[in-house]
């Protein structure tokens, strides 16, 4: 037996004797994932036993350095309690901007401090992250950004206002993206992080089409932040926020993956209109649909997989995210169209218990965002175009 | 394993785009086209692949092959895709060869194989589209077998050596047991090749058996359990098909994106417009995940593992939509120049359609997709 079957093993055995039932079971609602963050009083018993089990080993973050709170482990052993994870379907034990997104950018550029103050912390779910990046005026050009950092000798004061910022209510600090010099575009542009509980900070949640409030305008009056929560240099934020763009669109692109296992679509659809004396959908336009889709959800399961090997092989063109971002929220959209037309006049109920408060509709008018948030599936092409194809200006 | 090339398979990336683009670039279909060449491929040129090694990637190497996988054919057929090189490299060296591994006859054919002097040939398909039903009698007549029927879609069939040919020896058309394969030399008494020229002149042959005689040892496998043999045939098959299919679709895409750095409009490079880059983008992303698809499932196919089924028609079907669309970008982008004989552009059209016709459409796979997933 090699040292990667011996891993898989055990590693296959620890989950088994460590993940609850009822976290082997598959996310049906927004409220089924994990979060993290100072308030835990929202999760349930199993929820928090799993994602506590899992951070202990440093599995959250398994193949961050142990020393941060992670795993520690090779990309060959990451993959293998990936896959191990699926086969007994075990759901992921924390979900945090954090992991996927602050992290990263901390291990690239943080000092020292930071990492040790803020990583182990995100590994153990303790502190939930927002992002502020959107401005009213400064969407997909980001780089118009307003939000001013003035420099007060031993700390920074920021004022301004973004938009868009998920769960900036439920959030315990933030990652900023701020203008600390007005004379240049990008280049005076510094990545702070802070308390939301600092003074001076303000939310409030914009009602969606969904009918949910996963965004916020958050709002800084005078806000003192420590000169010591300054990541990389200053006016030399937006390489930071760049890098970690690249994360948060693979995050997104994850999306995508929903039908990879069949799941909800076909089982659904199946229920809705059963299957004819040949064992097959009595829709056959709609079949013929879903079948198309599959092959391309499968195929991007693939790209995905390949994504990651390459990435942590060092050989994926560092522009890829854009693709994969793109591909999985126009895929992941294109499912829950085929949802809402497999579901027929149940899909559509809004608040009835039936319809788990009418989840399938908010979920599906929740993609809509896929394509926009974390730059435009047009912002996405214009990089492929520029960046992978090399097209002229 | 990665889901990328190792460090051998990507020398032998390099060595085959070498070879396949010195020796077999478009031209050189080009050229065969022209002279109306009865043969549909150079029988130099598939010499010269046995000298590079390449007939025997999948034979073993206790038959004297290189004993190498499906991810290594690709690797040759996408170039053979993206050059649009006539060659009987995937009926012969990958279908035919996976179907005659193990069994009796691979003594027979493999030597000839190797040495670049033997083609074979399928005689798989009953219909316009491919299917799973297999209707073609075989009898049992004295020592052997009495083959009646007729197949179409056989590529090299009028000039094979030998015809691997699926027939019914017992049930009904769309029985999985029953099914018997069979190695038919070419100058068996009965059999007719009638050869037609496909849209992108290859020639393709409806192939009729009237009373063909073959003798006992002409059975791959066993008597009626001819399925799995036809299975690890189709399986290659498909997923090679697959890879020359990308080739077809990354030589359109190559072509069309220098086409879009060089062609002037309104003063301007046509690349700079934001309505064909979206465009150029969209069809890059879908042949990156295509050719991961493709990629993945060559591995579990070698891996021998039992997902590979269902991950070779989510290739043959991805690989398909994907490379239709680089083609019919490709002239569309291309404009006027698209559609003149002259340009190459075309050419990667109609290969393109062939292969995506070749053992089952997007549809036919997305359908068996379907069914393995019980709906």
């Amino acid at each position: 037996m090699s040292d990667l079957d011996t891993f898989r093993a055990e590693t296959r055995a620890w989950l088994e004797a460590n993940c609850p039932a009822s976290m082997r079971e598959p996310v049906r609602s927004e409220k089924d994932t994990v979060w993290g963050g100072r308030d835990q009083s929202a999760l349930t018993p199993d929820q928090k036993t799993w994602m506590d089990r899992m951070a202990a080993r440093g599995w959250t973050v398994p193949d961050w350095p142990k020393a941060y709170g992670g795993g520690g482990l090779s990309p060959a052993e990451s993959k293998i309690l990936r896959e191990e994870m699926r086969a007994l379907g075990c759901r992921n034990p924390l979900s945090s901007f954090g992991i996927s997104m602050l992290g990263p950018a901390l291990l690239k550029y943080g000092n020292e401090e930071q990492k040790l103050e803020h990583l182990p912390r995100i590994a153990r779910g303790e502190i939930r992250w927002c992002q502020g990046y959107s401005e009213p005026n400064a969407g997909s050009d980001l780089a118009a950004l307003a939000t001013s950092a003035e420099d007060m000798g031993d700390h920074f004061l920021v004022n301004g206002q973004k938009v868009w910022t998920s769960y900036a209510d439920k959030a315990d600090w933030i990652f900023c993206l701020v203008r600390t010099d007005k004379s240049v575009k990008q280049a005076g542009i510094s990545f702070l992080l802070f308390d939301m509980a600092s003074p001076g900070v303000s939310t409030k949640p914009i009602l969606l089409i969904s009918g949910y409030s996963p965004f916020c305008e958050t709002f800084f009056d005078d806000v003192k932040v420590p000169k010591a929560n300054l990541v990389g240099e200053l006016n030399k934020g937006w390489d930071v926020a760049k890098y970690l763009l690249g994360h948060e669109r693979e995050m997104i692109s994850g999306m995508g993956l929903g039908l990879s296992s069949g799941g909800t679509l076909i089982g659904n659809t199946v229920a809705q209109m059963g299957l004819d004396a040949d064992g097959r959908l009595a829709d056959p336009l709609l079949r013929g649909q879903i079948a198309l889709h599959e092959v391309r959800a499968r195929a991007f399961a693939a790209m995905s997989e390949r994504f990651l090997d390459e990435l942590k092989a060092g050989r994926a063109h560092p522009a890829q995210p854009s693709m994969m971002k793109y591909y999985g929220t126009e895929l992941n959209k294109a499912r829950h169209e085929l949802e809402m037309a497999a579901g027929g006049s149940d899909s559509l109920e809004w608040e009835s218990e039936a319809s788990n408060n009418g989840a399938a509709p908010r979920a599906w008018l929740r993609t809509k965002a896929n394509s926009i948030e974390g730059g435009t599936s047009e912002v996405q092409l214009n990089i492929i175009a520029k960046r992978i194809l090399e097209l002229p200006s | 394993m990665p889901l990328y090339l190792n460090d051998e398979q990507t020398m032998l990336r390099d060595a085959a785009q070498q070879f396949v683009g010195e020796a077999a670039p478009v031209s050189h279909m080009r050229a065969l086209r022209d002279a109306d060449d009865a043969t549909g491929f150079s029988r130099d040129l598939w010499k010269q692949f046995a000298e590079m090694g390449f007939t025997g990637i999948l034979i073993p190497e206790s038959d004297g092959g290189l004993g190498l996988g499906h991810v290594e054919a690709g690797v040759v057929l996408e170039e053979i895709g993206r050059n649009l090189s006539p060659s009987p490299f995937l009926a012969t060296a990958v279908a035919a060869v996976e179907a005659l591994k193990g069994s009796a006859q691979r003594e027979r054919w493999f030597p000839g194989i190797l040495a670049g002097e033997t083609v074979a040939a399928l005689a798989i398909d009953e219909k316009a589209k491919h299917g799973n039903a297999i209707g073609m009698k075989a009898e049992r007549s004295g020592n052997g077998f009495r083959l009646s029927g007729a197949k179409q879609f056989v590529t090299h069939g009028h000039v094979a050596d030998l015809l691997i040919v699926a027939a019914r020896t017992a049930g009904a058309p769309e029985d999985d047991a029953g099914v018997t394969l069979f190695a038919v030399p070419k100058d068996t008494a009965g059999l007719t090749a009638d050869p037609q020229r496909l849209a992108d002149s290859s020639l393709a042959s409806r192939v009729t058996f009237e009373n063909v005689e073959v003798d006992a040892d002409a059975v791959i496998g066993e008597v009626d359990g001819g399925r799995a043999v036809l299975d690890a045939l189709l399986a290659a098959g498909r997923t090679g098909a697959a890879a020359e299919s990308l080739g077809v679709g990354g030589g359109a895409m190559d072509m069309t994106v220098q086409y879009l750095k060089e062609r002037k409009q309104f003063g301007v490079l046509i690349g700079s417009f934001q309505a064909l880059q979206h465009r150029a983008a969209h069809l890059y992303a879908e042949l990156e995940v295509a050719r991961a698809a493709v990629l993945k499932a060559q591995q579990l196919l070698d891996a021998g593992d039992a997902r590979a089924a269902e991950a070779v028609s989510v290739a043959k079907a991805m690989a398909g939509l994907a490379s239709t669309l680089a083609v019919q970008e490709g002239v569309q982008m291309h404009g006027g120049i698209g559609m003149t004989d002259e340009f190459d552009i075309g050419f990667y059209m109609k290969r393109g359609r062939v292969l995506a016709e070749m053992f089952g459409d997007a549809n036919f796979h997305a359908d068996q997709l379907a069914r393995a997933s019980g709906y």
